[in-house]
């Protein structure tokens, strides 16, 4: 047991000298909530837009002062034709373009009906459906105000209530998928390194030699990694609940077992990599290169999993961030118990145990 | 496995990048059964923006749906629906939205908003006879999209992603690679000869610039081209001279990395550190638009953002030249920076 235990000084001696890696293990966490707290959204804001107004006329101007109320774009004035609003898109300079004929409100007095054309840059084609979108439902407002005078029989009134998320904060989608994204890649990144530099440089050898047990080796690397974790997990909580608002309505006991329970497993990740691998870049090529945009995409904080076709859907089954994943929005923000969240929680203990019993069993005691 | 493992992330990432909203679970809770409710009920499903979860009389089980994630929205048809409807000429509906995901929920209750008006314009001339004339006046919007006429997500996230794992085996690769000999020992060997500093670094550069265009090759003419049919609509020439100054300044991000580290795994923890942050600020898959003040700077400063968007431009909306001359500025910049920066700190005596 001492011996087990100046084993994990060593390995907490280790970690804490080399400050480029603390940089990152503390600084990453920090870093992410930050961006995706207060810079990274899905919305659609600060788009350029153009109005080409041909038509000069009362009705046309009461709808481009609403566009022009509106905090979603920055509008321009110009008359331009097809072709220069064409140049204009493979600039990069606007977005859209809102077009208002000649005679628009002659044809809105006499005909009853006129026509408003919308030519949007598809290059981005989520960009160009929200803002198309945006000024189709202007436009639309604009029509009920004209419509006001008749009233409206028959009228179906839908009331809506936006459950756990009633600012619809982006944060709240994003927080959990960093801290399943962060915690798996630290301990698995670190984790594999550890180990297999041991292995490049030779002194496994020595170890293995000793008489210490070869698993305590190894459960003495995984210790201060597991407990660093922890402490990111802390951080990334308090400076979600206090920095970005988010709601914690469930148990934090509960998420810190689940937590540990998803550390332990990407741990076991780590030391299946550094079973495989016999040197470092080739372990870190696997473990970074190969794991980040998998994990990325397939927990489902980036993109929806329900959008992807069924193959990637099932693949995404085997990625372990995708449980946890569930299981933290489960917690955190639906204030749910262990009852609603004990299949999540099956799964991973059985991935854990299937990749520690894989890893023990290609841990090779002798070599060669 | 260099070339392995940005070839299968670009197979697949794009199949998987996919924002739009489709396929949204509805739970209804029907207290009424009316003629009404379920002609309601008919056109919400068949818009195929919805797939019915469960049709219920409570509204509990319908709520425990949502916290189970079988369910992203709930539905409530009072009772004496379509009565009160025609009697007292309005009634309400209850709709609750799990709103973790903000613009998911945002779309989904859009959506099923338009589907009931349009309902209830059906309702209505059902009872009120349709006049000749039009009383009040209408707007048509007619919208038209250019450059992308179906909206496919995977064209615009390709060029993007490209980018990205061209940067990233750039950036690592050559990062380590000098810092392994810093490990290993070999450098002190070659500090002692009378190699000058910037032709070491150039010899460390040259390689993995080949590598890097080699990639690009790949991944644009063999996955993008045969895989997924995009074939760039602007100058490829000019593709390839952007990439080749870009590749230099990522290059020059890697050694000035290495010059900073002692081991591989700090190497390693820098570059997974600035690419972090280089791929969150590019606007890959969030706009930069869209992001504050302060953001925007860092994402001015970020190299690979002027990759991504000199990539969609040229690709998508064969943008030329002069439209993008101020990037190739900026990245020659860059380029000039970090290599210059790399070679001064380069210290062959310690």
């Amino acid at each position: 047991m001492k011996q087990f235990i100046s084993f994990v000084k060593k390995e907490f001696y280790h970690v804490f000298r080399d400050s480029k890696t603390l940089l990152m293990l503390f600084g990453l966490p920090i870093v992410m909530i930050t961006l995706f707290g207060f810079a990274l959204t899905n919305e659609i804001k600060n788009s350029k837009i153009v109005v080409c107004d041909y038509a000069k006329d009362m009705a046309s101007q009461r709808i481009i002062n609403q566009l022009e109320a509106s905090t979603n774009f920055e509008i321009e004035k110009a008359l331009l034709s097809h072709h220069e609003i064409d140049a204009a898109f493979k600039s990069g300079k606007i977005k859209l373009a809102v077009v208002f004929p000649t005679n628009f409100n002659n044809d809105l007095m006499h005909l009853n009906k006129a026509q408003i054309q919308i030519i949007a840059d598809a290059s981005d084609p989520n960009t160009a459906s929200t803002l198309s979108s945006y000024v189709t439902s202007i436009i639309n407002n604009h029509q009920m105000e004209l419509m006001q005078n008749n009233s409206v029989p028959y009228q179906i009134i839908p009331e809506t209530r936006m459950l756990y998320n009633p600012e619809l904060k982006g944060s709240t989608n994003f927080v959990p998928g960093v801290m399943a994204l962060v915690l798996m890649l630290v301990c698995v990144l670190m984790t594999s390194v550890s180990i297999v530099r041991e292995k490049e440089k030779g002194t496994m050898e020595i170890l293995l030699v000793s008489p210490f047990n070869p698993f305590l080796v190894i459960i003495a690397k995984a210790l201060p990694y597991f407990v660093l974790s922890l402490l990111n997990l802390t951080i990334i909580l308090i400076m979600s609940v206090y920095a970005l608002g988010m709601p914690f309505n469930g148990s934090v006991l509960l998420l810190f077992a689940e937590s540990s329970l998803f550390i332990i497993t990407a741990l076991a990740v780590g030391l299946l990599i550094s079973n495989s691998t016999d040197s470092q870049q080739s372990a870190m090529l696997l473990s970074l290169m190969g794991m980040l945009i998998p994990i990325m995409m397939f927990t489902g904080f980036l993109f929806p999993l329900e959008n992807m076709p069924m193959p990637l859907q099932v693949i995404a089954n085997i990625v372990p961030s995708k449980w946890f994943y569930i299981i933290v929005k489960s917690i955190m923000i639906k204030g749910l118990g262990f009852s609603a969240i004990w299949k999540e929680t099956l799964i991973l203990v059985g991935m854990t145990t299937f990749l520690l019993i894989m890893s023990f069993r290609k841990f090779k005691i002798r070599l060669a | 496995m260099i070339f392995a493992t940005p070839i299968i992330q670009l197979l697949i990432m794009p199949l998987a990048a996919d924002f739009e909203v489709k396929n949204i679970n509805i739970s209804i809770v029907d207290h009424d059964h009316s003629v009404y409710s379920q002609k309601m009920i008919t056109k919400i499903i068949s818009s195929g923006y919805f797939k019915l979860a469960d049709y219920g009389t409570s509204f509990n089980s319908a709520f425990k749906q949502i916290e189970n994630d079988k369910s992203d929205l709930v539905l409530e048809i009072p009772q004496n629906f379509e009565k009160n409807l025609v009697r007292e000429s309005s009634e309400k509906l209850f709709i609750a939205v799990n709103a973790i995901n903000g613009t998911k929920a945002s779309l989904g209750g859009q959506y099923l908003s338009r589907i009931i008006a349009d309902f209830n314009a059906d309702v209505r001339s059902d009872w009120i006879a349709p006049q000749r004339n039009n009383t009040a006046p209408t707007l048509q919007v007619a919208s038209s999209n250019w450059f992308n006429p179906f909206l496919n997500y995977p064209s615009f996230m390709i060029p993007g992603i490209l980018v990205t794992l061209v940067t990233m085996v750039g950036a690592y690769m050559c990062a380590l690679n000098i810092v392994k000999e810093k490990e290993v020992g070999t450098i002190e060997q070659i500090n002692v000869t009378p190699i000058k500093k910037y032709h070491f670094i150039l010899g460390k550069l040259i390689p993995f610039w080949i590598i890097g265009i080699f990639i690009f090759t790949v991944g644009l003419f063999l996955v993008a081209r045969l895989v997924y049919g995009i074939v760039p609509l602007g100058s490829i020439p000019l593709l390839y001279a952007f990439l080749a100054i870009f590749l230099v300044s990522i290059l020059g991000i890697g050694l000035l990395i290495s010059t900073y580290s002692e081991t591989q795994q700090q190497a390693m923890s820098l570059a997974f550190f600035c690419m972090m942050i280089f791929m969150l600020m590019s606007g890959l898959f969030t706009s930069v638009d869209s992001m504050p003040g302060w953001a925007q700077v860092i994402a001015k400063c970020n190299p690979v953002t002027y990759f991504i968007d000199v990539m969609r431009m040229v690709v998508l909306k064969g943008s030329g030249f002069k439209d993008i001359k101020t990037h190739f500025l900026i990245m020659t910049g860059f380029a000039v920076l970090f290599n210059g920066w790399a070679i001064l700190n380069y210290k062959k005596t310690n």
